[in-house]
């Protein structure tokens, strides 16, 4: 790169007012406001269009931890959704209401899982690892596809939200702020493990995981260990998703969610801690936009994301002086 | 008589038709730094490869400290003291060179299993860290990036690095190549004040600092061990200049220091 | 015994597609290391040209060959465009890029044919059962598709073992830089590899289009088992792709076809009919999963890079 342009990108990335900086402090005001746009506008919808890509951008960022900063290119990442969202409905069905029990179930089912597919799969790599997600993220969508009692596949719906005592989630603004509190601790939460002793074990295996393991390592362990607890945040991502929509179907763990995931985590930016959020809100908000503009959506946003794909490195965070994809 | 720390067993390697390892044996003592010289494609990098696990051999046994390692996974042999550095520089380009040392620092500060602690800023891991790079002389690049440094400066770090980790023994696979003549000699300073404090198995083509600071002398043609003695013996001995020393022009009886 | 050898048979006309699919996928991964989630698109468009060229011409065979002519030049216009520009990036931007390939397709086809599908009729000929052994009749076209698709694993292998540009092929599989050091034109091989890769897949989409379907969003249901057959096989390897076809469109028939009753006869009526559709489709699954565990590089993995 030649000198004026470095000295150009430095000086864009060391201003007090940076963009980074201002834009994600200006995202997180704007979703801190959406309820009372909400209630001044009479407009009940874009609350509920808000939380969901709040609910999308915690599971973004799980996916964000073992991808981005991990290097797992996870193609099934939506069956910790699936799952997440099943444990509550399939307990608010059998008449466990209470959110003290379907959350942790919803968490630990999640894991779980997670614990198995990484115990099998950790040990392949590259093209056969994204298989081999995506094989497993399959699985759980057939057999809940099969499970009739639950609602196969027309999905099944979910009469009462989580319970917390005497504490419920009916009213949309307590729900939005709780969803969002999640957010802002699972970002929190992604941002000191990453800085930790086992984040820069997870970095360093995937900047080079023969040389971890020849300055002695044990790599395996611990990249199971990150995936478990991936698998665990998206849970809890699935059962917020569960409470929101009201309504649980296989499609929740469809492969094409899993790639929307991907495409989110991507197009924030993988190495920044608020690139998931971004990601979510410009992907699901553009869906929208497009979706109102034409009948035909994809013609726009397949060409978009292959443009991204192509030229946009590090993502939107990369475009406001971010750390660039190596 | 100095008792060996690495004991190598009639270890065998073949690829296809390509015999890489021919029940090769060698003992290296506590304390020595053993040079293995040889033509390229001799089985040198081969050997090493078996030596820290990577490679599996098809036969024979490896006994570090008289412990039987040859089935031992890579991790575990750097856990008991066995490091090497890399003939083509493994480095995490990203990081700085002193995040590169500090990972080789926690990799023997127990586990890692801690999530909160912002691990840049433990002394723990930084401050033994500064002391591996400024052994080799890099301190002051401390803050650099992997990416932003010379050639010479990352294999510098490779040697960091491996030193990090507080080996018993250290395996460098040609860590001279491509230096220039000051980055040598500075290595070659490195190396023999590290002398004596560590066992070292050398592989190296730059003659000069083979016989400025072997013990002992191994060579290595097509997968075999032609000899092993002091270099004076070596220097000497006819086969090893018909298979090889004849070939290089910096030997000369006289002009060579040690 | 019969019903068995009739299922039997399905499973090797289902493997049969799977392979054009998979030896497809499998030589772009192979050469280009590519990872192509559109490769689905280009199985749809085969049948959907093939129907469109069938209703025009009157003639189904005469359809077909338009479509093939059709998919491989669409192919190769593809990998101009677009695909050439992923070359060389991690497969992150692979999965990215295919799949914003894979929904534009699939909504230029509803724009272009709409929402409802199509129907591709076959010549009356092949209507016909055909008795291949006592009491066993098969239908003739799905002998058909048998043949046809045995016809160009043979010409597949003629092309790859025995020509100049197979050898190139095969050379490129195993050590990419060397084959563009050697100075041959490695954009020009890339486009017909892909070409090539895609006039399998169209070939096959219009193949299975008479008995089974030509509708938007075909190409997913076929193109995760093609990946499961391509990592089983062996990733670069044409051979491997059509054993695993073979043995995955077998077992996977065979495993809906037998699976329900035999689980009827160990498990309750409510657990047989909740697990059934769901072991059933994960058969492949637990068969790939198998296959990584004890060879992680697939059953004939091409040379080492």
């Amino acid at each position: 790169m030649s000198d004026w342009r470095k000295e150009w990108r430095n000086a864009w990335r060391k201003a007090w007012w940076r963009p980074r900086f201002v834009v994600n402090a200006a995202l997180l005001i704007l979703f801190a406001l959406v309820p009372l746009y909400s209630a001044l506008a009479g407009d009940p919808f874009a609350m509920t269009l808000f939380s969901r890509i709040v609910i999308m951008a915690i599971a973004a960022l799980s996916l964000n931890l073992i991808m981005g900063f991990g290097g797992m290119v996870s193609f099934g990442h939506a069956a910790y959704l699936g799952i997440g969202g099943y444990a509550v409905g399939i307990l608010a069905k059998e008449g466990i209401g209470s959110g003290f029990v379907q959350w942790p179930v919803a968490v630990a089912a999640s894991a779980f899982y997670a614990l198995v597919v990484g115990a099998l799969s950790l040990r392949t790599r590259g093209v056969y690892f994204i298989m081999i997600t995506l094989a497993f993220a399959q699985m759980v969508y057939y057999v809940a596809s099969g499970l009739d009692r639950y609602g196969g596949d027309d999905g099944l719906t979910i009469y009462h939200r989580s319970q917390f005592g005497a504490f419920t989630l009916n009213n949309a603004t307590v729900f939005y702020y709780l969803c969002f509190g999640v957010l802002l601790a699972g970002i929190y939460l992604v941002w000191r493990i990453v800085n930790s002793r086992f984040g820069l074990v997870i970095q360093g295996a995937r900047s080079n995981e023969p040389r971890m393991r020849a300055i002695g390592f044990p790599t395996f362990r611990y990249r199971l260990a990150c995936f478990v607890i991936a698998g665990a945040l998206c849970g809890l991502a699935g059962a917020l998703l569960a409470n929101q929509t009201s309504f649980i179907s296989p499609a929740m763990m469809h492969w094409t969610r899993s790639g929307d995931l991907i495409v989110m985590a991507v197009l924030g930016g993988m190495q920044a801690m608020f690139g998931p959020l971004i990601g979510a809100t410009t992907f699901l908000l553009l869906e929208q936009a497009l979706s109102h503009v034409t009948d035909y959506p994809d013609l726009v946003l397949g060409p978009l994301l292959l443009i991204v794909a192509i030229y946009v490195n590090g993502g939107i965070d990369g475009l406001l002086g971010g750390a660039r994809r190596g | 008589m100095a008792e060996a720390l690495l004991e190598i067993e009639s270890l065998t390697k073949r690829f296809g038709g390509v015999v890489a390892s021919d029940t090769i044996s060698l003992a290296l003592f506590r304390g020595e730094l053993h040079a293995l010289i040889g033509p390229n494609g001799a089985g040198k990098t081969t050997l090493i490869g078996q030596l820290t696990g990577e490679i599996k051999p098809d036969s024979g046994r490896i006994r570090f400290d008289a412990y039987d390692v040859t089935a031992l996974p890579v991790h575990r042999r750097s856990q008991l003291g066995l490091a090497r550095s890399f003939q083509i520089a493994s480095l995490f380009p990203e990081f700085t060179a002193l995040d590169n040392v500090a990972l080789a620092v926690q990799a023997h500060a127990g586990h890692s299993f801690r999530f909160w602690r912002a691990a840049r800023r433990e002394p723990e891991l930084r401050e033994p860290a500064r002391d591996a790079l400024a052994r080799v002389g890099l301190v002051h690049r401390a803050e650099v990036r992997v990416t932003d440094l010379s050639h010479g400066e990352r294999r510098q770090l490779e040697i960091a690095m491996a030193l990090a980790t507080r080996p018993r023994m250290l395996l460098l696979d040609e860590p001279m190549a491509g230096m220039g003549p000051e980055e040598s000699a500075r290595l070659v300073e490195t190396l023999r004040q590290l002398k004596g404090t560590l066992t070292i198995l050398l592989v190296e083509h730059d003659m000069d600092a083979v016989f400025a600071l072997a013990d002992r002398i191994t060579v290595m043609v097509y997968g075999r061990i032609i000899a092993s003695d002091d270099p004076a013996a070596i220097r000497a001995d006819a086969a090893v200049r018909e298979a090889y020393l004849g070939e290089q022009d910096e030997v000369r009886d006289e002009g060579v220091h040690g | 015994m019969l019903y068995f050898l009739e299922q039997f048979l399905n499973g090797i006309q289902l493997g049969m597609l799977l392979f054009l699919l998979a030896a497809g996928l499998t030589l772009i991964f192979g050469i280009m290391d590519l990872v192509n989630l559109a490769h689905g698109s280009l199985y749809m468009l085969g049948a959907y040209f093939a129907a469109t060229f069938a209703a025009w011409t009157g003639s189904f065979v005469l359809g077909a060959v338009l479509a093939i002519a059709a998919a491989l030049l669409a192919g190769m216009v593809l990998e101009v465009v677009a695909i050439r520009r992923l070359y060389g990036r991690n497969h992150l931007d692979h999965v990215l890029g295919t799949f914003g390939l894979l929904l534009f397709f699939n909504e230029l086809v509803r724009l272009v044919w709409g929402p409802a599908g199509m129907t591709l009729s076959l010549p009356s000929e092949m209507l016909t059962a055909v008795q291949i052994l006592p009491g066993l009749y098969y239908p003739a076209y799905r002998l058909v598709i048998i043949a046809a698709t045995l016809a160009v694993a043979l010409l597949l292998y003629v092309l790859v073992m025995r020509t100049r540009l197979g050898m190139l092929i095969r050379a490129g599989a195993s050590n990419r830089e060397m084959v563009g050091a050697l100075g041959v034109n490695i954009k020009l091989l890339y486009t017909l590899v892909f070409g090539l890769g895609a006039a399998l897949a169209g070939f096959a989409g219009l193949m299975q289009a008479p008995i089974l379907t030509v509708q938007i969003g075909m190409g997913e249901n076929i193109l995760i088992p093609a990946f499961v057959v391509v990592v089983i096989g062996g990733i670069g390897s044409i051979r491997g792709a059509f054993v695993a076809a073979l043995l995955v469109g077998v077992i996977d028939t065979i495993g809906r076809a037998f699976l329900p009753d035999l689980l009827h006869q160990y498990l309750s009526t409510n657990a047989a009919d909740t697990l059934a559709p769901a072991l059933s489709s994960m058969s492949i699954y637990l068969l790939m999963a198998l296959v990584l565990v004890a060879r992680p590089e697939g059953l004939f993995p091409a040379a080492r890079r």
